[in-house]
């Protein structure tokens, strides 16, 4: 034993594989922590109901369901449709101007849904341009033509419609492109004809891909709070909002967020098992050709027509409609507020683009070091985030740390008589955590693709050659996986940017964000003043649409959206 | 005669156990300087773990590594991979992605001088003529390229002993029986001591001065390839080397053998006494086509190989072995043909009732 001893001593290291269990405790103790506000909401699915409980339900909560419900069917034939026929498209024909729309397509992921239907309220309001010219034009007056309100549920679906028939489009294409041509080689070479071939074989075999676009997008509208509340049409997440803010009660929000989470559950399932089959129906690996097919010049300007109008109503209009206000605007609205709010924003979302990186980290590692079930289950727990509403974090966040800071100051009265205030619930780290939680999902994504990259086999050989571990992470490792670092922290700092419903409840007080501030300003119907704030969210919003444009020119079968 | 304490490698009583399965079940072996050896057998038998822990990626429950006759593992030591100066070629290559192909042969000597690693790179990369594509990265090479690559990449430090863990499994099957035999030429021209890790008896074949066959984590032989063929220890060897089938006997005395299509006789693999029930292997190039010869024998099947047809034969006695015979005597299916055996010895076991 001594002997054993005094050689351990020169600086060997046990068998790899017996090391890291570690790894797994706290990876397990990782996803347990972003785990807290989904579990905080979920105890409250089984606590007995209170009045205002009973009270919701006999009034409101019907209301929230068929409107969530007429929101989902709409939003899914809208975005669907525009999406299944742009991948379409853009996938399968070839028409003058398709490869630059074929990522001018995703613009619109750029504009947050609550920004564009600040836009269009303003354009076409009683009060906008176009109601204004008709008036003009006709010599009429307000009353005495029929004109589409915009602030109703319809103008919701339109809204969402527009701006979340991207990841529709995302996945359909790469379904299109990857799955399809090869199996379409077949079907032609057995008789049918391209158009044929396409509606009984492209078609179908994209549906799963198609069905988990749609559970996404689907997603993203029970999660909004901006487009809704502003047009006010009553949801689940506006009822939250106004049973935490305005009847005060922490209970009856938490129940109606367990019901809303029903609703999202459902989603994911579906989208993962989608996903699933998918997968199985993605039978090559070798990069397909696109098929190209020539239209003739008629067909073509259709084509291109299609596939201009989501870009031009998603993404050109708005985006010049906010340029018009902001150039009308700018001399009042930026001034040393808005250079704080900027800052606000830009230092919140840079600090949770990092925070978030953290557990993506652990979590990464440790199903790369430690694989097991175990591991994957947990990674895959804790990147539900995705798609929970922001206020639904919010509330699962604030009960919790709330009664943590009432437990604290109760605890440091009694012993040093005096209180430290809301250290958890009223600083800036609900924040972090409300977005590390909503967000993990993207980074973990981002940095399980780029491990994947570095193979174990790459470790043993850098080790072979002499490298310890830490230079094995810092010659190897860290080199190849600084691209997907960088993407994840872009992404999540973008997202952050947009992000408005858990930064409105999780706030501090009188913090303010570029986000927050157009909302604020739009709901005092202030919408030319709130433009410059919107323009600049849209764009560094354009920035990971780049980076995803870059990922779809390369793109092969089964690229996830990011 | 061999007056060293020791050799190149000792592998001595090496168990290994992983999630509590013995994969490597006490095998030893030896490796003079400067030998090229491969271990042989099927997946999962246990090859590659034996492998991993030469080269400090696994620790041994039980036994003793040595190279050099210094203890790299065993006896409550175990010393770090990166310490051992044992190099490794990855099944899958393990390229540096982001590494040009010069950077990456440079790895594992990019402590020393730039003047001694420019020498050392280009001196490999001429070896094996791709001196051009020193500024190419990995993804730019063909499959071959890379596999060149990974082989100086690995040697570039000059280990005390090269591992080779499948390196050819990706490569096309005519290719790899070529490729072996050039990295054996490389491995000569810088001296290297190295073992390879393969299924594929042709490569080993044409890479190794000695060869084992591994199955269940047990080392059944560790010979010449020529004894493996000829004298192998036990009926597992004796079916995973080469074809060739088992025919029942009973032992008559010393050299001769009672079969169902007479008495044959040959040196004996093991002596046992007079009356034992036996099989004895009989190997394609064992049986030989001979018009005149005293055995009939009917074609079962035929497979036209181009230069000669390897005939499945039925035997007076049931009994079928296989056999060789030259391209221009073709024969259908049914047809009866004569043979004789040509046996210089005689591979024997006990009666194996089971099969």
């Amino acid at each position: 034993m001594m002997r054993s001893a005094a050689l351990s001593a020169g600086g060997n290291s046990r068998g790899l594989q017996r090391l890291p269990s570690g790894w797994a405790i706290v990876g397990a103790l990782t996803s347990l922590i972003i785990l807290v506000p989904i579990g905080a909401v979920c105890v409250y699915l089984f606590t007995p109901a209170s009045e205002n409980w009973s009270h919701l339900v006999d009034t409101v909560l019907p209301e929230y369901i068929r409107n969530s419900l007429w929101l989902t069917v709409g939003v899914a034939l809208g975005a669907g449709s525009i999406g299944v026929t742009t991948a379409w498209l853009t996938s399968m024909y070839r028409f003058p101007g398709r490869d630059l729309l074929t990522w001018l397509l995703l613009l619109p992921l750029a504009m947050p849904a609550y920004i564009i239907a600040y836009t269009y309220t303003g354009m076409l309001d009683v009060s906008g341009p176009l109601q204004g010219w008709i008036r003009r034009a006709f010599g009429l007056s307000y009353g005495e033509y029929w004109f589409p309100e915009v602030r109703s549920l319809g103008g919701a679906i339109v809204m969402f419609s527009l701006v979340l028939y991207p990841y529709v489009y995302l996945l359909a294409r790469a379904a299109f492109i990857g799955q399809s041509v090869c199996v379409l080689e077949v079907s032609r070479t057995l008789g049918c004809s391209p158009w044929k071939s396409f509606s009984k074989v492209a078609v179908p075999l994209a549906r799963p891909a198609i069905v988990a676009g749609l559970s996404l997008a689907l997603m993203e509208t029970l999660a909004d709070f901006g487009t809704v509340q502003y047009f006010g049409v009553s949801t689940f997440t506006t009822g939250i909002y106004r049973t935490w803010f305005g009847m005060f009660d922490a209970v009856a929000a938490a129940q109606l967020s367990a019901v809303l989470l029903i609703f999202v559950f459902a989603l994911i399932l579906l989208e993962r098992w989608s996903r699933r089959r998918a997968h199985f129906h993605h039978t090559t690996n070798r990069y397909q050709r696109l098929p190209d097919i020539r239209l003739s010049r008629g067909w073509s300007a259709l084509a291109f027509i299609a596939c201009l109008l989501p870009l031009l109503f998603g993404f050109i209009i708005p985006t010049v409609q906010l340029v018009i206000w902001a150039l009308e605007t700018y001399d009042t609205m930026v001034d040393r507020r808005f250079v704080t709010l900027a800052w606000h924003s830009f230092a919140l979302a840079a600090g949770a683009a990092m925070v978030a990186l953290v557990p993506a980290l652990i979590l990464g590692y440790g199903n790369r070091i430690h694989p097991s079930r175990a591991m994957r289950f947990f990674s895959r727990l804790s990147s539900m985030g995705y798609a929970i509403p922001g206020t639904v974090i919010a509330v699962g966040i604030l009960i919790p740390f709330g009664a943590l800071d009432n437990a604290l100051n109760h605890w440091t009265r009694e012993y040093f008589d005096m209180g430290v205030g809301l250290v958890f619930s009223g600083t800036v780290f609900v924040l972090l955590f409300a977005y590390t939680v909503r967000f993990l999902a993207i980074s973990l994504q981002t940095v399980e693709a780029g491990l994947e990259k570095v193979k174990p086999s790459m470790d043993d050989a850098a080790r072979s050659m002499g490298s310890n571990r830490a230079a094995v992470l810092r010659d190897i490792h860290l080199p190849i996986l600084r691209g997907s670092l960088l993407t994840a922290m872009v992404i999540v700092f973008v997202d952050v940017m947009k992000e408005l419903p858990a930064t409105l409840i999780l706030r501090p007080f009188d913090f303010n964000t570029l986000a927050v501030r157009a909302y604020e300003l739009a709901s005092d119907e202030r919408l030319a003043d709130s433009s410059t704030a919107a323009l600049a969210i849209v764009a560094v919003g354009i920035i990971p649409v780049i980076l995803l444009s870059g990922a779809i020119s390369r793109s092969r079968a089964g690229t996830r959206p990011i | 005669m061999n007056t060293k304490a020791h050799n190149h490698l000792d592998i001595i009583d090496v168990s290994v156990e992983l999630g509590g399965n013995r994969v490597v079940d006490n095998v030893s072996l030896s490796m003079e300087d400067g030998e090229t050896g491969s271990l042989l057998g099927p997946s999962g038998c246990g090859k590659t773990t034996l492998l991993r822990a030469i080269a400090g990626f696994e620790q041994p429950s039980r036994g003793r590594v040595q190279i050099r006759g210094q203890i790299v593992s065993g006896t409550g030591h175990h010393l770090a991979p990166e310490r051992r100066g044992v190099g490794m070629v990855f099944q899958d290559l393990a390229l540096f992605p982001h590494l040009t192909v010069f950077d990456n042969v440079g790895f594992g000597i990019r402590h020393k001088g730039s003047d001694a690693i420019r020498r050392r790179v280009y001196e490999l990369l001429e070896l094996v003529g791709l001196e051009r594509h020193a500024d190419m990265y990995p993804h730019e090479l063909s499959g071959g390229q890379q596999q060149r690559v990974a082989l100086i990449r690995a040697i570039a430090p000059e280990p005390d002993l090269l591992l080779l863990d499948e390196p050819f499994s990706g490569q096309d099957l005519e290719l790899r029986e070529q490729l072996a035999r050039e990295v054996r030429e490389v491995l000569r021209l810088d001296g290297v001591t190295a073992l390879l890790v393969t299924h594929d008896q042709l490569e080993a074949f044409a890479f190794s001065d000695r060869m084992g066959v591994i199955n269940c984590g047990r080392l059944h032989q560790w010979d010449s390839g020529y004894n493996l063929y000829h004298w192998p220890a036990d009926r597992f060897v004796a079916e995973f080397i080469g074809r060739g089938v088992f025919i029942r006997a009973r032992v008559l005395d010393e050299d001769r053998l009672h079969a169902g299509i007479g008495v044959i006789s040959g040196e004996m693999s093991m002596s046992y006494p007079a009356g034992t029930e036996v099989d004895v292997l009989l190997r394609p190039d064992d049986v030989r086509y001979d018009p005149q010869g005293s055995i009939s024998a009917r074609v079962e099947s035929a497979a036209f190989r181009g230069a000669d047809h390897l005939y499945t034969l039925e035997l007076g006695d049931g009994s079928r072995v296989m056999c060789h015979v030259p391209s221009h005597h073709a024969h259908q299916p049914g047809e009866e043909i004569t043979i004789r055996l040509d046996l210089q010895h005689m591979v024997v076991f006990p009666r194996d009732n089971s099969a």
